[in-house]
């Protein structure tokens, strides 16, 4: 088990970090901040289990939208293989590069498998301050699903509310 | 971590859901599935055998998960579904589902909304109705509130298994291997 990683914990300043999200654009954790911030890795664009997780985010980002959550695809695939997969399986949110270095953005987080060069299978919810409020690492072949990430953003809706009587969510 | 809660299926089985075999048998196996998709149709092919030789020790119980953006038809296979459901009942609803996923790999308009009707008439519905239905989205939030229970309970893809309640991460693609997982939940 020496090469399962061990991934950052929630109540850990979420390191910041500029990666590509296109060949000729980057993008800044730090830049997001004010709002949570979902930060998906995994292992490889195309491959069977990563293609379904995706597709699954995909299908219920408006549910993430609810919550103002920015969700963030994170792979050691290169822009241009994030930019035809994207495009091939019509996916509506950014898929970050973390080519070169590689995989060092996945070491920050403790969600870089060594053997594999690749990135683990490791989900953070991050919230507007920046601080990782909920981290999960799943089984290589386990495709986490969403329900954990719905019920992190919704604690920190709950614990931004707290003390307020205000009206509908 | 919330490990033990991932996979946990929310709501249960109710009076709301399409289920097929006895209330009262030791294991109820949940599919959440699309009509478009192949993997699942593939279960599909399974699945009688392993219903078969559970018997009554099981009932199955199906709900939509359709993945719009992958499969365009899906969603309107799953509310054609319930429009033939809510004239044709429970023995409707399996006869449609059944019919979907036969005729899933027939051509690529297999399940466009002309076919779609045309299995409506076929599992007893009027097809006239279920056009309106469809153009009217009349099943639109039922089908959406399926796929929502379905991200809360941590499905993730279709098919998704849940035997007794807990997301089932074996191999349903084989009768044998299916079967022996459904048989040990019944003990």
């Amino acid at each position: 088990m020496s090469n399962t990683p061990s991934i950052l914990p929630a109540g850990t300043p979420a390191p910041d970090f500029t990666l590509p999200v296109t060949p000729d654009q980057q993008i800044s954790l730090s830049e997001l901040r004010g709002r949570p911030v979902i930060l998906a890795f995994y292992p490889a664009d195309w491959s069977p289990v990563c293609g379904d997780q995706l597709a699954l985010y995909n299908e219920i980002l408006s549910e993430f939208h609810k919550h103002h959550a920015e969700l963030l695809g994170i792979s050691v695939d290169s822009a241009w293989c994030h930019g035809a997969y994207a495009s091939q399986r019509k996916l509506h949110f950014p898929l970050l590069a973390d080519f070169e270095p590689k995989g060092e953005v996945a070491r920050r987080y403790g969600a870089y498998r060594e053997h594999e060069g690749t990135a683990a299978r490791a989900l953070f919810v991050i919230d507007a301050e920046g601080v990782i409020r909920w981290s999960y690492l799943s089984p290589p072949g386990v495709n986490p699903g969403a329900d954990g990430i719905l019920e992190a953003l919704e604690s920190l809706d709950a614990g931004a509310h707290a003390g307020s009587t205000g009206g509908a969510a | 971590m919330t490990t033990t809660q991932q996979g946990t299926l929310r709501p249960p089985v109710s009076e709301d859901d399409h289920v097929l075999g006895p209330d009262d048998a030791a294991v109820t196996l949940v599919e959440y599935g699309d009509f478009q998709c192949p993997h699942c149709a593939r279960a599909h092919r399974v699945l009688p055998k392993v219903l078969k030789r559970l018997g009554t020790q099981v009932r199955f119980v199906f709900r939509h998960f359709p993945l719009a953006e992958s499969h365009p038809d899906a969603v309107h296979a799953a509310e054609a579904a319930e429009s033939v459901a809510a004239q044709a009942g429970n023995q409707g609803f399996w006869r449609m589902h059944d019919l979907m996923y036969d005729h899933q790999r027939d051509g690529d308009d297999s399940l466009d909304d002309a076919h779609l009707a045309q299995y409506a008439g076929q599992a007893g519905a009027d097809p006239a109705a279920v056009a309106l239905d469809l153009s009217a989205d009349a099943y639109e939030e039922k089908v959406k509130s399926s796929f929502m229970s379905g991200v809360r309970s941590g499905v993730n893809g279709t098919p998704t298994f849940f035997i007794n309640g807990s997301r089932f991460e074996g191999d349903w693609t084989t009768v044998d291997s299916f079967a022996a997982a459904l048989e040990e939940a019944a003990q």
